[in-house]
């Protein structure tokens, strides 16, 4: 899946009025909690054996409907590994038939030619394959699994069945050093689109934060590289480069406000304004078995709660900028500093600023080999 | 900007979809995991490249749907830009 929720929005679509927002035009599946990897940099709650059974297949059919009946016109379908689901294919094809734009984001593992077979024929119009690395074994490593010779034949299938193909590659300490084979990679499997995403810190990313923030000499020589690579001639890939808020001066504007666009589905039903949202206090997040997408997205308290600007606390409340990254991420702010409505620490005018620069200093006094074993994400 | 002959024939990019959206009164350009929202005469040269029609099939139909004339102009700087963005491509 995608760690950088926020590189999948875009950000032409202008901030709806508050009285009535506008309709969730991004629909996120996230299908299931269950993966066959376990990467270090995932964004699913830590809990997520906790949550609660996975909705049924007329469940997801029926939110489709509701969504697509408000305006829901991008669907994500993610996870956990969303093949793992094997009514994938039902979901699909309700959702082409329903005029979405659907895309799969996917390890590739489940993958094979038959299964591709089947999607392009419920009409999938896009796939996003995620690599960890340019190499098996920092792949492998990485996802603690042995998927890099997979995802490759994945590669050359989506090539095959004329997708668009997006490589996300999430970028930390680790595999930041190596942007440059990851670029040859994926212009040899003939990538369209690369997603150079660095690590959006929470869930297991969250746990592990100390160990997978780069150093700045790192995310500069990795940047200088992107751009070169850019630059080359004849080179066709699009390439985006999303750089960790934590080394940034102002908050990304979060989900373009929370409520605005953005709808996330859990696998047990649980409406989401963000896909981390789940973790703020204090909340009561509403669940699709039991409320319509309607009310969800214009009634409910989970929804409401942070749209507009009323939730504010200083420097946010009086700050010019507030309409441009809305506070920056809320869940960010809460894991941070306690509470939810306090600016975003990424802020350089939050006065929490420091817990953000001192975690980047104390990633950048980490001796280069490790000792202290990074956390897998675990069945178990 | 590249620049548009009168006898091609523009269709939308490979890997995007043209489509009318009725919650926001526009059409929509859907690309992977992104959108664009077309203001009302983008929307309207938009869906007339098929790649069958020419630049000027393109402007006679507009010119004859909006009692206009002298749309040339508009619709090939519009086409030109759309190609830059790769919104649209030129059929052979």
């Amino acid at each position: 899946m995608s760690a950088d929720p926020n590189s999948m929005l875009e950000s032409r679509v202008a901030r709806p009025d508050i009285a009535r927002p506008g309709p969730p035009l991004w629909l996120l599946f996230e299908l299931t909690y269950r993966c066959p990897l376990h990467c270090v940099f995932c964004y699913n709650p830590t809990d997520f054996l906790r949550t609660g059974a996975e909705l049924a297949t007329d469940d997801w059919l029926r939110v489709l409907r509701e969504a697509r009946a408000l305006g829901s016109v991008q669907l994500g379908l993610s996870g956990g590994e969303p093949l793992v689901r094997d009514d994938l294919e039902i979901i699909v094809a309700e959702a082409h038939s329903l005029g979405f734009y659907t895309n799969l984001i996917t390890s590739g593992v489940g993958l094979n030619e038959s299964r591709i077979q089947a999607l392009k024929a419920a009409g999938l119009d896009h796939i996003q394959l995620s690599f960890q690395d340019s190499t098996r074994e920092m792949n492998d490593f990485l996802s603690s699994t042995r998927t890099f010779e997979l995802k490759s034949k994945v590669a050359a299938l989506i090539k095959k069945y004329d997708y668009p193909m997006v490589l996300n590659v999430v970028l930390h300490r680790l595999n930041i050093d190596h942007v440059e084979q990851i670029l040859d990679m994926a212009e040899k499997f003939g990538a369209d689109y690369v997603e150079l995403a660095n690590t959006q810190y929470y869930g297991w990313a969250q746990r592990n934060r100390d160990r997978l923030l780069p150093s700045r000499e790192q995310l500069r020589r990795a940047e200088e590289v992107t751009q070169r690579f850019r630059q080359k001639p004849g080179q066709r890939m699009r390439i985006f480069f999303v750089v960790p808020d934590y080394f940034e001066r102002r908050p990304k504007p979060c989900m373009n406000g929370l409520g605005s666009i953005f709808l996330t589905i859990t696998p047990d039903g649980t409406a989401l304004p963000c896909h981390a949202a789940r973790m703020l206090p204090g909340i009561e997040f509403p669940n699709v078995r039991t409320s319509s997408v309607e009310s969800v997205w214009y009634q409910s308290e989970g929804f409401n709660h942070f749209r507009g600007d009323s939730w504010m606390k200083e420097p946010c409340r009086s700050c010019p900028e507030k309409h441009k990254d809305f506070g920056g991420c809320r869940c960010q702010a809460y894991m941070l500093t306690g509470d939810a409505a306090n600016a975003d620490p990424v802020c350089d005018l939050s006065p929490h600023h420091h817990l953000v620069t001192e975690a980047v200093a104390r990633a950048e006094a980490l001796p280069r080999v490790e000792e202290k074993p990074l956390i897998f994400r675990d069945h178990r | 900007m590249t620049s548009i002959a009168t006898s091609a024939r523009p269709a939308i990019a490979r890997g995007l979809r043209l489509q009318w959206e009725p919650a926001q009164q526009a059409h929509v350009l859907l690309y992977p995991e992104g959108m664009i929202k077309l203001n009302s005469s983008a929307g309207e040269i938009m869906k007339r490249c098929d790649g069958k029609r020419t630049l000027i099939d393109i402007t006679a139909d507009l010119e004859q749907a909006f009692a206009a004339t002298g749309l040339a102009k508009d619709v090939e700087a519009f086409v030109a830009m759309a190609v830059d963005k790769h919104w649209l491509e030129i059929q052979p």
